[in-house]
């Protein structure tokens, strides 16, 4: 049985549709990631499997159990780190861990050690006494992973985990998401729109306007884009692209005086080439499909990373300076 | 079981804050304080009380009506902190976790109650300055109106706070509903000999009745009892019940009703 089933869910605020119709299962253990630009219904989804947003319309399940008609349950069995801070700033990062123990029931006896346990794992086992508002964001992020750890959830939903963190502090929280796996039980289900990020998933769906236009592995997303292209420069071009073709029975293309090749496995074929037609040949760029690709293929539009991050962090700092 | 832990967990976060928010405790005892001090001082050296015989103080009848105002602010305030909650995401946290919502609709009462009722409690101290005799029989009375009276206020509190979007409304809510509620309270001036209008408005104020209920208990025997208390104990027990069921009934459901 699949840990997250989901069935035409819909849900409609007004006459806006935010998530249309969408379905998919996550299999235990999986790292599952929802891929889209803002706006296209990430967190209403998550919103919806948590039980905090009533469906319009469809069914989901997690663990096997409803999640409008059986909501306790599902929210026992489910973690979630949502999109905005949710931490109270003025307990202590102990405290804080010890309000969600108890709402969720954790069992005294076990509970100091699970403690201790995640707080290593979050790295900030030497700040348990200090009041959440002196974290910083990265520290914050992460206590609100090991909170979400805290009552052993079969699912942990991270909405946008690392939204406005620098690269150094979005690396150890893949570190411990991929760690969280090896040791195995909990399922992840993510959401991001950062392309680098979603590669870390097993399988990624896209999602764009409410809508589902994609689910499939990294590799085999990017496979629907088609081949490695290998980009050539040369004194002469004409020659270049003949010899190819004679050798190695491809034709290229002519793009602002360089040489264009389709080919798969690019990094295989580049020794290759160079070592039948190098000296003919001033400089090689390989470009490898990515879910920038495939996101543009599919919707024909760039997710524009950058200019949304941007706007992402600063609402994150707004949020934090209120505090 | 499950609930009354989820319950309790609530309530000691409110006091866990209350104990670590050393200015708001400041504040909100100093703010009584002025009150005794500036408007109970001025107020006495210039006005009468109506049939209040000679010697009496204006200290005396104001004293009940501060400790009704620190309640008032203290536990209407707890009440609407949790748009702050929702303001700094910390109550989607609460929100989602899998315990009922009246749970935490009577946590954050019980929370919001007990700090209002340590604050008011903490203005007792003062009794000997301002002429009222505090006998030790009396103080469990007293402290049993003032939950009473915190406990129906912080429940209006959280009802006013489910249906508040953001803190903007905060100034609107301070101007037309808590001084209204404390001017009204006979926390400074009687009933007695008001317009009619200012009367059915006073009476219809649960404050009214928590502040009546403590001179009740506070100049029970003495001969100011006749000349301050407006109301028999009984009735006004009855009201501010009353009172703190059909608010903390409207909390649970506002609170039930929010996303
Ligand atoms: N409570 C709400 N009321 C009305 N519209 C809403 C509400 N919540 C979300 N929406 C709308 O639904 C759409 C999807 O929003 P959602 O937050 O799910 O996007 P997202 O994919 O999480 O985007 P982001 O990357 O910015 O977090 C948006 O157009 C948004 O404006
Ligand atoms: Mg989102």
């Amino acid at each position: 049985m699949s840990i997250v089933a989901v069935e035409d869910l819909v849900k409609k605020f007004k006459d806006l549709t935010a998530v249309d119709k969408v379905g998919f299962t996550v299999e235990r253990g999986e790292i599952f990631g929802f891929l889209g630009p803002n706006g296209a219904g990430k967190s209403t989804t998550i919103q919806m499997l948590a039980t905090l947003l009533k469906p319009t319309g469809g069914r989901a399940w997690i663990d096997g159990h409803d999640t409008v008609r059986e909501q306790f349950a599902v929210r026992q069995s489910i973690g979630l780190v949502f999109q905005d801070p949710s931490l109270d700033g003025n307990l202590t990062a102990m405290e804080n861990l010890d309000f969600h123990a108890r709402l969720y029931n954790v069992d005294p006896k076990v509970l100091p050690v699970r403690r201790r346990e995640l707080l290593e794992m979050v790295e900030l086992s030497d700040r348990t006494r200090d009041l959440v508002k002196t974290f910083s964001g990265g520290m914050k992020r992460r206590l609100e992973i090991a909170r979400g750890l805290l009552h052993h959830p079969a699912v942990l939903f991270l909405d946008e985990p690392t939204v406005g963190l620098d690269p150094q502090t979005r690396n150890h929280i893949w570190t411990y998401i991929r760690s969280l796996r090896t040791k195995g039980g909990v399922t992840i289900f993510l959401t991001t729109h950062y392309m680098d990020e979603a590669e870390n998933c097993d399988r990624i769906a896209i999602i764009d306007h409410g809508q589902i236009v994609a689910l499939d592995t990294p590799a085999g997303l990017k496979q629907m884009v088609g081949k490695d292209i290998v980009n050539l420069t040369s004194k002469n071009v004409d020659r270049l692209a003949g010899e190819i073709a004679e050798r190695f029975g491809l034709k290229g293309n002519r793009l602002d005086g360089q040489l264009q090749l389709e080919t798969e496995q690019g990094d295989l074929f580049i020794p290759r080439l160079l070592a039948e037609v190098g000296s003919a040949v001033d400089s090689v760029n390989l470009h490898k499909p990515t879910l920038d690709d495939v996101f543009l293929k599919l919707t024909g539009r760039a997710i524009r990373e950058e200019s949304i991050s941007a706007g992402d962090a600063m609402r994150t700092m707004m949020k934090r300076r209120l505090r | 079981m499950r609930n009354a832990k989820a319950i309790y967990t609530i309530w000691l976060r409110d006091l866990i804050r209350f104990s670590r928010e050393r200015s708001r405790i400041v504040g909100l005892l100093g703010q009584p304080l002025l009150y005794l001090l500036i408007v109970g001082n001025g107020f006495a050296s210039s006005f009468h009380l109506p049939y209040a015989p000679p010697g009496t103080s204006y200290l005396q009848f104001m004293y009940p009506g501060i400790i009704g105002m620190s309640v008032l602010f203290t536990a209407v305030f707890s009440g609407i902190s949790i748009v702050w909650d929702r303001e700094f995401g910390f109550l989607k946290e609460v929100l989602v976790a899998p315990v009922p919502r009246w749970t935490v609709a009577i946590g954050k009462t019980l929370g919001g109650s007990t700090v209002a009722m340590i604050q008011a409690a903490i203005l007792l101290i003062l009794a000997p300055f301002v002429g009222v005799h505090l006998s030790p029989q009396i103080v469990p009375a007293i402290l049993g109106i003032l939950f009473l009276i915190a406990f129906a206020l912080t429940s209006f509190g959280i009802f006013v706070a489910s249906r508040m979007q953001s803190m903007e409304g905060f100034q609107m809510i301070m101007n037309f509903l808590i001084m209204p509620l404390f001017f009204l309270s006979g926390a400074l001036f009687p009933l007695r000999g008001l317009p009619a209008w200012m009367g059915y408005l006073m009476r219809i104020d649960p404050l009214t009745y928590g502040v009546d209920a403590l001179r009740n208990v506070l100049f029970a025997s003495g001969p100011l009892r006749a000349v301050f208390v407006q109301f028999p104990i009984h009735v006004d027990l009855l009201v501010v019940t009353g009172m703190a069921l059909v608010l903390v009934g409207a909390a649970t459901i506002g609170f039930n009703r929010q996303t």
